[in-house]
């Protein structure tokens, strides 16, 4: 083995039934870097981790790490972290009602010569780990007092306190906003000076740049290549990841943009709130108008939408859908007036995952129908082969399952779903979230022609930059409130000074 | 795409092991029969013989175990919908066959009469008032799972305790026969098919076309699947977890007047005693999950008849009753265990390691 290099897989091959998920992929980290993981949504990337960490059965190739003799093969993620390689996913797999210490020292915990846990101690050594890491916790809370960062955090600190060699970040900022991720960047750049080898994986490009050292770019379940983050600049990783040159994701331009601010309301929300989520707010969408919801998370972006569409029923105000006031108590309500809801939360709000593709797409469409107007097999046939090629969704065919399409795709899957129903007014919240560039330009182009089309959307999202690249209008959250709306000058700078209060805000 | 052998296309078949399952039970008849030295076929043949009365009916071991598995394979079609829509079960149907067969007992014979030859109220009205009864009875407890969250085996265990003793409250704490022959009809036979199979057949063919002909049986999965996206899709999730529930109430109501038709009488304390068991256990020999969502309504079914298959063959073999359940566990263990995952997961690798092997 190399000097330095604590990792290596060699010749990596793994196949689904129907698919090279993986084909002959050589991987190496050495010790002390931060080496991202890179390419589209289905590339393998997950297959590849999930090879490493002992969850998948790969069928050839192998796996060496710093240390030990001969190939490793793990047969679980207990496997994994006996060799030194643990796994830290964007969804937290710890314990929230348990303390921090609780959640460093499960399974393991130390204990004392009476074969009790030894609470003092862990506790004081929880202290000290956490202390040296540079997180400021107080051990002995429990984890759900703590922000979603933190927790990530812990569990970083519980991975690198069982000398763990390798380190793998599954999307881990996925769901932080950016002071957070700054957080989250520190700690992972003390750990790659204390020479911990650090997998990062993500679909931010910003923050490969930010820290990573080295890019491997998986395509198709093969490799691209490796390099040094200085010979890769942004455009060639973007390049390699799609297998052709983007010129840039801002080709929809604003310009095509159109001024709607004299075209008919088609929502006009008064005073409407829901307690405890989001403080009474006013909101017009015209027709063909896409509005913004801009705001860290947490701020009541997603509240403020689910007020609307009846996911959580408005406690006061009303609501007008073309100039008619309506009443709406549950999502269907919405959806008879015309509106769909691409939820936020994908796994748990949006796919139905035991259901094909193609009861995917008919759903809302047949829940508007009702139980009784059954939409004949040739009919829905038609419905989700028209949609999977309209938004194109890569899959086997249309009875394929839902959750074994990627994560970009199953997004696609949804808002197939919501166009089927031919929405007057679609919300979208965090339509792009975890999918890659070429979905993402894909989807922002949608929005743009969907309004062109005299639809209104309310478009949800965290990144700035596509919001301004497809609204006409932005409304600004921060702490459970609407506090203003742009509508002139939208840049980045303006947004963000929105968001963070003081000018900016009408 | 080369298309697939013969053999994995009946190995991928849904009903694949529930089917098997019941072949397996049909074989250890046939082979008892050989090693007894009696015709090897025994089991499927069908005669047609005399009764004590002046009728003719079939008779046979097949007819028996249909005829047998009746309410079971009634209750199981409710029990399918239940499981899947809410992952859980209803424990209740076995008792609440009781109380709507005492109900419709006490209808037909008059309030404190125990044995009545003479119907109070017409026939009709008896039996109907027995289903609507079970019909109520699904909506309360529909009523606390959908609407009140209350764990399905909690909310159900209220009627599963209670609906038997009102039941014998109904009917003065009496055994209520009604020994009028028209009652005795729905457990008797229909010229000569068992009334039971026909009623049956019946339920089963009208679920089977309501779920083919509305977007029931989509909706009943896809909330089971996710009820919170189920919910932003359009459904509406508590309504439809309540209709399930109700729906099993139908189905114990009309499986609780035929097992009280079968003995012209309301034996509070007997009628459906643990079939909610084996209408739960019908719908996991069918390969249905008990965590809810996909369903396979034809696997339910086959599960319920391979229970009475098993009870039928002890019986056969010669295995008293008071031994048969021990027999009856032992064989259900071998049945769970051929149908779950790591067993279906390790043929599943082998079938793709020979087609690595094949393909080098």
């Amino acid at each position: 083995m190399e000097e330095n290099v604590v990792l290596t897989a060699r010749g990596i091959t793994m196949t689904f039934p129907g698919v090279k998920a993986l084909e002959n992929v050589d991987f190496t980290l050495r010790k002390g870097e931060i080496h991202a993981l890179m390419g589209e949504n289905g590339a393998g990337k997950s297959t590849l981790i999930k090879c490493l960490t002992g969850i998948n059965d790969f069928e050839a190739g192998e796996i060496h790490v710093d240390g030990i003799s001969g190939p490793v093969k793990n047969h679980s993620t207990k496997d994994a972290q006996e060799v030194g390689i643990s796994t830290v996913y964007q969804e937290v797999n710890l314990c929230p009602n348990l303390s921090v210490a609780e959640n460093l020292f499960i399974g393991r915990e130390p204990m004392t010569k009476f074969h009790t846990v030894d609470r003092r101690s862990y506790n004081k050594r929880s202290q000290k780990i956490m202390d040296e890491l540079g997180i400021a916790v107080d051990v002995t809370q429990n984890l759900e007092n703590y922000s979603l960062a933190i927790q990530q955090m812990v569990a970083i600190a519980r991975a690198v306190d069982m000398d763990c060699k390798v380190l793998i970040l599954d999307e881990p900022t996925s769901s932080l906003d950016d002071e957070e991720v700054e957080k989250l960047f520190t700690l992972m750049r003390s750990l790659r000076d204390k020479g911990v080898g650090i997998i990062f994986v993500t679909h931010f490009l910003e923050q490969v740049y930010a820290v990573c050292d080295r890019i491997t770019v998986l395509r198709d379940g093969q490799l691209v290549g490796e390099y040094p983050i200085a010979d890769l600049p942004r455009v060639k990783l973007v390049a390699a990841m799609m297998g052709k040159n983007l010129d840039d994701l801002a080709e929809i331009q604003k310009e095509s943009i159109e001024d709607v601010s004299r075209n008919p309301l088609e929502i006009s929300a008064k005073g409407l709130s829901h307690t405890g989520t989001i403080k009474p707010f006013d909101l017009d969408i015209h027709k063909g108008e896409v509005v913004g919801i801009a705001g860290l998370l947490g701020s009541g972006r997603s509240e403020l939408a689910r007020a609307i569409y009846g996911a959580d029923r408005a406690s006061s105000g009303t609501l007008s859908v073309g100039g008619k006031e309506v009443k709406i108590k549950e999502p269907i309500d919405a959806m008879n007036l015309g509106m769909g809801m691409l939820p936020d939360d994908r796994k748990a709000e949006g796919i139905i995952g035991d259901l094909s593709v193609r009861e995917n797409i008919i759903l809302a469409l047949q829940a508007k129908r009702g139980m009784f107007n059954l939409l004949s097999r040739a009919k829905q046939e038609e419905i989700a082969a028209r949609y999977i090629d309209l938004v194109q969704i890569k899959t086997a065919d249309q009875e394929t399952l839902v959750k074994q399409l990627s994560g970009g795709n199953q997004q696609k899957v949804i808002l197939a779903r919501w166009l089927a129903t031919d929405p007057d007014f679609l919300i979208l919240d965090e339509p792009t979230r975890g999918i890659d560039v070429g979905t993402k330009s894909e989807i922002q182009k949608m929005i743009v022609k969907l309004a062109g089309e005299g639809k209104s959307i309310l478009f949800i999202s965290s990144e700035i930059a596509e919001m301004l690249r497809t609204c006409n209008r932005m409304a600004i959250m921060r702490d459970g409130e609407k506090v203003g709306e742009l509508d002139h000058d939208l840049t980045q700078e303006n947004v963000m000074k929105a968001i963070a209060g003081g000018e900016g805000t009408k | 795409m080369k298309k697939d052998s013969f053999w994995k296309r009946v190995t991928g078949w849904s009903l694949f092991l529930p089917v098997v399952s019941l072949l397996l039970v049909m074989a250890v008849n046939i082979i008892h029969d050989i090693a007894v030295g009696a015709n090897p076929l025994s089991f499927f043949m069908i005669t047609l013989r005399q009764t004590t009365g002046n009728g003719t009916i079939l008779y046979g071991r097949i007819i028996d175990i249909l005829n047998r598995g009746s309410e079971v394979a009634i209750l199981a079609i409710g029990m399918t919908l239940v499981v899947s829509s809410s992952a859980g079960t209803d424990i209740s149907v076995g008792s609440v066959m009781s109380l709507c067969a005492s109900f419709c007992c006490m209808l037909l014979a008059g309030y404190g009469v125990s044995s009545a030859t003479t119907l109070a109220c017409p026939l009709i009205v008896g039996i109907l008032a027995g289903i609507l009864l079970g019909v109520i009875c699904g909506m309360f407890n529909g009523t606390l799972v959908a609407y009140f969250g209350i764990q399905p085996m909690v909310a159900t265990l209220i009627l599963y305790s209670a609906a038997r003793a009102i039941g014998l409250l109904l009917c003065n704490d009496l055994i209520v026969y009604v020994r009028n022959g028209t009652f005795g009809i729905f457990g008797g036979f229909l010229g000569v098919i068992p009334t039971p199979v026909v009623i049956a057949a019946i339920c089963i063919l009208v679920m089977t076309l309501v779920l083919k002909k509305t977007a029931l049986g989509m909706y009943i999965q896809s909330v089971g699947i996710n009820g919170r996206a189920s919910r932003i899709a359009g459904l509406n999730s508590k309504r439809i977890i309540f209709l399930t529930y109700m729906l099993c109430g139908l189905f114990a109501g009309i499986a609780g007047i035929v097992a009280s038709s079968r003995i012209t009488s309301a034996d509070s304390n007997n009628i459906g005693l643990y079939f909610e068991m084996d209408a739960i256990l019908a719908v996991a020999l069918g390969g249905n999950s008990l965590g809810g969502g996909k369903f396979n309504l034809a696997g339910s079914i086959i599960g319920a008849y391979t229970i009475q298959a098993i009870t039928t063959t002890l019986y056969a073999l010669g295995v008293s009753s008071t031994q048969a359940p021990v027999f009856k566990a032992v064989i259900v263990i071998l049945i769970v265990a051929i149908q779950a995952p790591p067993l279906k997961a390790y043929m599943k690798r082998r079938n793709m390691a020979k087609q690595v092997k094949g393909a080098a």
